[in-house]
């Protein structure tokens, strides 16, 4: 959901979408009276305001919290779920860390049942993150890749974005499961990341059961 | 020893919040404003309703319509100035920082200065019924709302001549924040007009 005081620049647009209602209300009332003004504002007013709340902003601003840059090293965020302990993206994440100075935060975001979420109950949620996401920062670390890690909100999106306003990432990673298996691929997760956040992208894509019959045929 | 030559300064804050502290303080203030002008809001639609006139506003008093349009038109295009001046400063550009600074700030006293002769030419007085206690009220909170919105605008613009602010965005947070709460001013303004002065 769009906040409207976030930047500037939203505060701006939400200036435009208020004036469009207003303009739309005052043609009414000069058109067909005080009543008819009402009804059209009744019936405008959700409409503008569901657009405008639920509409993603064309042009990211870059967001003015963003405090945690200048280190020098290239920042990579890593973000996956399930897959987070999956060897392709290990190997992925351990190549580019080797390839250069590299500091890398992994983010689980804490999948959760749209229920418990709404009653907060997301302390399972987070816990199972926790574990995968310790998991996975321990085969990096026997890799011999330092890497930080933090469990991150249920939606992909707003994780990432959380995750940007303390860690000034150049570049993310996120990693799903195959074309047909992944719920991020079905939600579009990987277009709306690249249209929402302006720094390279890559996906990776993590073939778990693949991998396990890798694993047991070897 | 080491030790000791690090310990100079207050240790660092610790934040809890994912959003900057400066940023946090103007949504509370906005929002306690929003929860301000809900009041006075109340109060002029409770004397609206509830007090029976044959016509809003009662015989014998007229609104300025047209003067109060033309209010709204200044007000507007000063967001628009406010906008220009942020992204300009986002394109390192200070000249144009600085023209969109003082327009706005001259849109905004210019909106002022014409709502204070609105006030003296109106013809009537906070005194003149609820109607009239609703609009000076209404219409002069909102007035108090530009003037801070100038002070800081002045501040901001001040600040931009004598060579402060960058295309970072942690170099023009100065200007961000003035700039939202300008930009709640003006849709405050629209809301004021189109309900007080139109319906």
């Amino acid at each position: 959901m769009r906040n409207p005081v976030r930047t500037e620049a939203e505060a701006f647009t939400f200036v435009i979408a208020v004036l469009a209602l207003c303009a739309g209300v005052a043609v009414a009332f000069i058109l067909a009276g005080r009543w008819i003004a009402l009804i059209v504002f009744a019936a405008l007013g959700p409409v503008v305001f569901y657009r405008y709340f639920r509409s993603d902003p064309k042009v990211v601003e870059p967001a003015i919290w963003d405090h945690d840059r200048g280190t020098g090293r290239h920042r990579i965020l890593v973000v996956a779920n399930e897959t987070v302990v999956g060897r392709a993206l290990r190997e992925e994440v351990v190549r580019r860390a080797r390839e250069g100075d590299a500091e890398i935060l992994v983010v689980t975001p804490a999948l959760n049942t749209r229920l418990r979420h709404w009653t907060s109950d997301e302390d399972g949620a987070r816990a199972a993150a926790q574990d995968r996401l310790d998991e996975s920062l321990a085969a990096l670390a026997a890799d011999e890749v330092e890497a930080r890690g933090r469990v991150g909100d249920d939606d992909p999106i707003q994780a990432i974005d959380d995750s940007l306003r303390v860690f000034g990432a150049d570049e993310i990673v996120i990693s799903t499961h195959p074309p047909g298996r992944s719920n991020w691929l079905e939600r579009g997760v990987v277009e709306r990341a690249g249209e929402k956040f302006d720094i390279p992208i890559t996906h990776v894509v993590v073939d778990l059961e693949r991998e396990a019959d890798a694993s047991r045929s070897a | 020893m080491s030790a000791h030559a690090e310990s100079h300064g207050p240790p660092v804050a610790n934040r809890s919040s994912r959003v900057d502290s400066r940023l946090l303080g103007i949504y509370f203030f906005i929002a306690s404003e929003v929860m301000l002008f809900g009041s006075f809001f109340s109060a002029y639609f409770f004397a609206r309703v509830a007090i029976p006139h044959d016509k809003w506003p009662p015989d014998p008093y007229e609104l300025p319509v047209y003067l109060a349009l033309l209010n709204t038109i200044i007000l507007v295009s000063s967001s628009f100035t406010m906008h220009w001046a942020l992204q300009s400063i986002k394109r390192n550009n200070r000249q144009g920082l600085i023209a969109g600074l003082a327009i706005t700030f001259g849109l905004g006293l210019t909106f002022l200065l014409i709502q204070a002769r609105e006030y003296t030419r109106i013809g009537f007085s906070p005194h003149d019924l609820a109607f009239g206690s609703t609009f000076f009220g209404l219409t002069g909170l909102h007035g108090c709302h530009v003037f801070i919105g100038l002070t800081l605008l002045l501040i901001a613009l001040v600040r931009a001549i004598r060579g402060h602010y960058g295309p970072s965005p942690h170099d023009h947070l100065g200007v961000e924040i003035p700039g939202i709460y300008w930009h709640f001013v003006d849709v405050m303004w629209i809301v004021v007009y189109t309900t007080v002065y139109v319906l």
